[in-house]
């Protein structure tokens, strides 16, 4: 299992749009390079992208504020 | 009915401001604030503070029933919104009404009308004045939206009717890119305003942005002469300078009647902007959009005409006529404003939220820096970047931008990057001192600059 950090301090959202479906959900499984949310830096998105394989369990929730190094999803 | 105390729903160096016009007034404040920022400046210069939610801005600011709780058991009697966030929500000053509290700013009706880019147009149009060619009206027949592209001549913009902030426009340069674009412009504008409505402009090339302040009691209107915003970035003002410095004085005369006859055509109450694309080769002005709340760059215009324009609003709101006729609004001198943004221009601008661990404000003659920043400040990553405004004047152009260059050297934030070094090299260029600039002058000039502000 290893721990996803949030690049950014921010607000995370699991899903492109609020009336777009999530990125991945839990348990699903995730390569490498997917992207898999958004960390909004006042008003500026950054991609969040799985840095290794596996099947991903999400710990931040939608629109959470997160700072930057804190765990957004466990990938094993 | 007399205004006593005054609730403030938004953040940052606009809330600070309000104060200020609020105090002047003998208005008492509450300062509403999100959970992460009850530290921020206005927090500790307001009389009371109230904690509206959340840092997500949809949670708090955006919260209009948590502002209206506050505001009711603070015995808040009026709420002033600032600009972004609720100010340009008619649904927000019409709840704000029927809570019983006065609303600074316009009706939600006209905030309506005015704040839907066709309707505006249509309003323009009847009152008179000239708008960008293009569809009169929003297009639902992609043969109707064709057939108009064709009219006015590549290249087009589309635009989202409920657009705003420059999102949700897209530039066609010929039929094949209009035909590929227009659907897409659609289903973007539904997904992001709701409201998949567009029209279309003709793009006019080489335009200055000039935009006329007005303020309006809901019967009569004047101007306070116009701004100049060329400088932009992804379209946002950079830079902004009161009087345009390219604008002949029968021009200006023309454009601000123009702005004048729309105000009362729409009954317009408060302080208002009209803005509008300037081709200075014809000397032709077109309206573009109405902003219907004090704007960011509303400083260079109070150093030029001597004018309050936030405490006017706020007299307006409590039931006052204007106190200034039109024949006594002066302008003098020329003023300057910058947008100091936690942003680092050595990597294109990225947003960079932190502590402002030391700080130094300019000052001196005719320097003005309205901010949000105190020695020690948490500068949080959930709202926008704009950290203060630095505004100079002096009797002349050339004079007002040597003074910005010295503010500017005196100004330090540490902690953070900020848009300063951006700021010091436009102060010093030659095509800035000679107001050799369009809407589209300033991105070019930074790919050209990128390693000056790399250093």
């Amino acid at each position: 299992m290893a721990q996803l950090l949030s690049p950014l301090p921010g607000t995370f959202y699991r899903r492109p749009a609020p009336d777009k479906p999530a990125y991945k959900n839990d348990g699903d499984k995730v390569a490498k390079g997917d992207v898999i949310g958004l960390i909004e830096v006042m008003k500026s998105f950054t991609e969040v992208k799985a840095d290794a394989a596996g099947k991903i369990t999400f710990i931040a929730g939608n629109e959470e504020p997160v700072m930057a190094g804190q765990p957004l999803a466990e990938i094993g | 009915m007399i205004i006593r105390k005054l609730l403030i729903a938004n953040r940052g160096e606009i809330a600070v401001r309000i104060i200020r016009a609020a105090r002047e007034l003998g208005i008492s404040t509450v300062q509403a604030h999100s959970a992460v920022d009850a530290g921020m400046l206005a927090v500790k210069m307001a009389d009371e503070a109230v904690n509206i939610g959340p840092p997500h801005a949809a949670k708090s600011y955006l919260n209009i029933g948590n502002i209206l709780k506050a505001a009711a058991e603070t015995g808040a009697d009026a709420v002033h919104p600032g600009y972004g966030f609720l100010a340009e929500n008619a649904a927000f000053a019409d709840a704000v009404e029927a809570a019983g509290l006065i609303f600074i700013g316009p009706r939600g009706d006209s905030i309506r009308v005015m704040g839907d880019k066709v309707a505006a147009r249509v309003a323009a149009e009847a009152a008179g004045v000239p708008v960008v060619p293009g569809s009169n009206g929003r297009i639902d027949d992609p043969e109707h939206a064709r057939h108009i592209a064709m009219a006015v001549g590549f290249p087009v913009m589309i635009k989202a009717a409920a657009g705003g902030g420059g999102r949700g426009i897209r530039i066609a340069h010929d039929m094949a890119e209009f035909e590929a674009l227009m659907p897409q412009a659609s289903t973007e504008a539904k997904a992001a305003f709701g409201d998949g409505g567009l029209y279309i402009e003709k793009v006019i090339e080489r335009a200055r942005h000039i935009e006329v302040q007005v303020l309006g009691d809901g019967r009569r209107a004047i101007h306070c002469f116009e701004r100049e915003c060329s400088l932009q970035r992804r379209r946002q003002k950079v830079w902004e300078e009161a009087p345009s410095a390219v604008l002949p004085q029968a021009v200006r005369e023309k454009l601000c009647a123009s702005a004048v006859a729309l105000a009362e055509a729409v009954s317009y109450r408060g302080a208002g902007t009209l803005e509008y694309l300037y081709d200075d080769e014809t000397h032709r002005f077109y309206f573009i959009e109405m902003n219907t709340r004090i704007q960011v760059e509303h400083p260079v215009t109070e150093m030029i005409t001597g004018i309050d324009l936030v405490r006017e609003m706020i007299r307006i709101a409590g039931g006052g006529p204007l106190s200034v006729r039109q024949e006594d609004v002066r302008m003098r001198g020329h003023a300057i404003e910058v947008r100091i943004n936690a942003e680092d221009p050595a990597r294109n601008f990225q947003p960079a939220p932190g502590t402002v661990t030391a700080l130094r404000i300019p000052g001196g003659p005719g320097t003005r820096f309205d901010t949000m920043l105190y020695q020690g400040c948490e500068v949080p990553p959930f709202y926008d970047s704009l950290l203060g405004k630095l505004i100079v004047w002096d009797e002349t152009r050339q004079g007002a931008i040597a003074r910005m260059a010295r503010a500017l050297d005196e100004l330090e934030v540490e902690g953070l990057p900020t848009t300063k070094p951006l700021h010091r090299l436009l102060a010093r260029d030659d095509s800035v001192a000679g107001a050799q600039f369009h809407t589209r002058w300033l991105e070019p000039w930074l790919e050209a600059n990128a390693h000056r502000l790399n250093s």
